[in-house]
């Protein structure tokens, strides 16, 4: 199953329904939505935090919370 | 007079709310906090065509209606609240060109409020660049408001935005966005209920824990007990509300925006592949932090110094021009060397914030939280603890304000904690001066100062010392909070020279009218007490002279003993006498223990107090440091201010919480006395102990 964490640099992903329960209403707020596509741009040394391109929005999430962000990989 | 127009600025964090803010107003504007509360409130006014003119209020930027933090809730709790005296007549959203699709979810819910919204999309003059092409008449017959293009860079497209807040009673006050599309049977009853509501702003008194406004609370009544839905469901419902508002705005924005990515390979991800290399990246920040610390040091010397002669000879001056008498005396030793004692961090503080405002302007700020979240998270800390104690340097108290962001609750009351050990811009001048005089000035591998690596040593032992007591934090401290983190990673920008200035000058004035009356308040006690004294400092000319009857010394030198044998008679020598055992074995005498127990206002009186101290009943004109220098230890000997006893005393203000300013702030961002008392305590216990063991092993 592959997840937000599971991107590789430069790979993007289209998000899958969520729960409310496991993602903050903030990450939503910022764009973070089912049927978005997520691209991961980098990583911070030992691969945590990530930093994403979320519909156009630059942002940086942990990788714990990136794990519970279902995803399908597009490339 | 006609009345003002009252505009609230509303915007996302990023967007250059504060740039749009500083060309409205200029100067014209003043900082103070909502009352009962730490949030920064920034109004301004704004002189609009025709003679009209507005207030403008800044509100804290915020990604949504939906708070989380006390500064979201201010612009809520406004914005609900019809009788606040700042109810906007009318609200400009400022939003940036390139992140148009976030920044609309904000827009949409203002709208949903009902209040003339002003849509300004900021940064227009980038829009060239970066290939993107908006149809601003479509997009203001579908969001129904007014769009003004604006650029605070390039200072375009104000007067527009001026004209459209002039004209504010034309604006649509429909909603955009029904709110019962969320969930119609639910809508449909709150409906029911209250007839004469806004079904939008019900939803938000029942999603959102703050305070409204007293009189709409009346009309409120009752909402609370309708909360029929689980809180759970509750957040099920926000989110198809947030999914919902961008399903609008994305339809909107397919028709009226156009971005050609082809361009898109642009500054941002070159100057990311350096700024946030793995190696590179850390080698960077740290060059960063060691050029403001050599700034500081180097700088900042020269006015300083000049500023300390100045107010020397100020005081000899009213001294020798005054008519004699005690009143000449204390303005000569009491308020011109307490005051002395304020100026003199001017340039420090300004140099401070000037570097602090560059790197969060820049948005280099935000990739530091990135590269250090990982690393910190080992101590009990988050990414975002870094500008907190990053900001700590200049002054803890906006630096525990600065903590606000941190989402989860253990890394926030951690920060919280130990932020207090970063070296502050308090602490700088104390450690000036005793470097100054215990620190041979001389130059390692012939360039670099051996007193600015001293500096750079302190720098770094209060951040070891922030880290170290983290890290136990996180081990003893039983809190279980869900971690959470995202933050935001803006384009780079190059700082508005504008508003890094106004920053400056904001903080700087701020430090001199704030801190400033406690310095002289201080300072004139500390006069009083030390030019006064019961029994024997009445007599002391009698006293002095009989003792030196037989002796054959000149009359300068009666003179001079007379002087400090007043001085330690008075009431503060006896106040000082009194503490002096405790502080004996860390190699302090007891006009440094009087020091250090004022310091516990805050720490920048140290200076002062000794300024005060010294000057008493001297006739000469010297500068703070020559008398520091010329002190003698009486028992020994030999100069007070020696290596071991300035080692002493480096260690001691590093560790010791002395700012009552701080403790205030902690106990109302924490909501107890629990916390702010723990950090007296534990603090001042450490650096007792460390400044013992430094001068005793030193010795």
């Amino acid at each position: 199953m592959a997840t937000i964490a599971s991107l590789k640099k430069g790979q993007r992903g289209i998000i899958k329904e969520f729960s409310v329960d496991v993602v903050p209403l903030k990450l939503l707020e910022m764009g973070c939505l089912p049927g978005n596509e997520v691209a991961l741009v980098q990583t911070a040394p030992f691969q945590d935090p990530l930093y994403l391109n979320i519909n156009g929005s630059h942002l940086a999430i942990r990788k714990e919370t990136a794990a519970q962000i279902e995803i399908d990989i597009v490339d | 007079m006609a009345k003002q127009i009252n505009v609230a600025l509303i915007g996302n964090p990023n967007t250059g709310k504060t740039s749009v803010f500083n060309r409205l107003t200029g100067l014209n504007q003043q900082v103070g906090n909502y009352p009962g509360i730490t949030v920064e409130k920034k109004q301004g006014i704004c002189k609009l065509p025709r003679g009209v003119k507005a207030h403008i209020l800044d509100l804290p930027g915020t990604y949504s209606l939906n708070a989380s933090s006390l500064d979201e809730n201010v612009v809520i709790e406004l914005l609900l609240n019809k009788n606040d005296k700042d109810f906007p007549d009318v609200a400009v959203v400022v939003t940036d060109v390139e992140n148009l699709k976030r920044n609309l979810l904000l827009f949409t819910q203002i709208k949903d409020l009902g209040i003339p919204t002003i849509l300004a999309i900021n940064m227009a003059d980038r829009m060239k660049r970066k290939a993107i092409s908006l149809d601003v008449e479509q997009l203001e017959q579908r969001l129904e408001t007014k769009v003004a293009l604006i650029s605070s860079r390039k200072n375009d497209g104000f007067e527009n935005l001026k004209e459209l807040i002039i004209a504010h009673k034309t604006l649509s006050t429909k909603p955009s966005l029904n709110a019962s599309v969320i969930a119609p049977e639910y809508f449909d009853r709150l409906r029911k209920a209250f007839p004469n509501q806004d079904l939008y702003k019900l939803w938000l008194v029942i999603t959102q824990d703050v305070n409204f406004g007293k009189l709409d609370r009346k009309e409120m009544k009752g909402v609370a007990s309708f909360q029929t839905e689980s809180t759970s469901n509750l957040k099920r419902l926000q989110q198809k509300e947030t999914i919902a508002r961008y399903q609008f705005i994305n339809g909107v924005l397919k028709e009226t925006l156009t971005i050609d990515t082809a361009n898109a390979k642009d500054l941002r991800s070159r100057l990311d592949r350096v700024l946030m290399h793995k190696i590179w990246g850390y080698v960077i920040f740290f060059a960063i932090l060691l050029l403001i610390f050599q700034a500081i040091f180097d700088w900042s010397s020269y006015p300083m110094d000049f500023i300390d002669s100045s107010f020397a000879s100020f005081s000899e001056w009213t001294k020798n021009n005054l008519p004699a008498g005690d009143f000449t005396n204390l303005i000569s030793e009491g308020i011109i060397p307490g005051l002395g004692g304020i100026v003199i961090f001017i340039p420090q503080i300004a140099f401070l914030f000037f570097f602090i405002s560059i790197l969060e302007e820049s948005g280099y700020m935000s990739r530091v939280v990135f590269l250090m979240d990982r690393v910190m998270r080992r101590f009990g800390l988050s990414g975002k603890s870094v500008v907190p104690l990053i900001a700590g340097t200049a002054c803890a108290i906006p630096a525990i304000m600065a903590t606000r962001n941190i989402e989860n609750w253990k890394e926030r009351l951690i920060t919280i904690l130990v932020t207090p050990f970063t070296t502050c811009s308090a602490r700088l001048p104390v450690y000036l001066i005793i470097i100054a005089l215990v620190i041979p000035e001389q130059k390692v591998l012939g360039i670099i100062s051996l007193q600015a690596l001293t500096l750079m040593f302190m720098y770094l032992l209060g951040f070891g010392a922030a880290i170290f007591s983290a890290w136990a934090l996180d081990k003893v401290l039983k809190i279980r909070s869900k971690t959470f983190f995202v933050v935001e990673m803006p384009n780079y920008k190059l700082p508005l020279f504008k508003n890094v200035g106004i920053t400056v000058l904001e903080k700087t004035k701020s430090f001199v009218f704030g801190a400033g009356k406690i310095i002289l308040a201080i300072s004139i006690i500390l006069w009083v007490l030390a030019s006064y004294g019961p029994g024997d400092f009445n007599k002391a000319s009698e006293i002095v002279q009989q003792q030196n009857i037989s002796t054959n010394i000149s009359e300068e030198e009666i003179e001079t003993q007379i002087a400090s044998f007043k001085l330690e008679n008075s009431y503060i020598g006896h106040v000082g006498k009194f503490i002096e055992p405790a502080v004996r074995p860390l190699g302090y005498d007891w006009k440094i223990g009087i020091a250090l127990v004022s310091s516990f206002a805050a720490r920048e009186v140290f200076v002062g107090t000794l300024a005060t101290i010294y000057s008493v009943g001297s006739d000469e004109e010297e500068t703070i440091k020559n008398r520091m220098a010329a002190e003698v230890n009486p028992i020994l000997g030999t100069p007070l201010f020696n290596f071991a006893s300035g080692v002493s005393l480096l260690l001691f203000y590093a560790f010791a919480m002395q700012c009552m300013s701080t403790l205030a702030i902690v106990k109302r961002e924490t909501n107890s006395w629990k916390w702010p008392m723990w950090q007296l305590v534990v603090m001042t216990v450490i650096a007792y102990v460390v400044a013992l063991g430094a001068y005793q092993w030193l010795k």
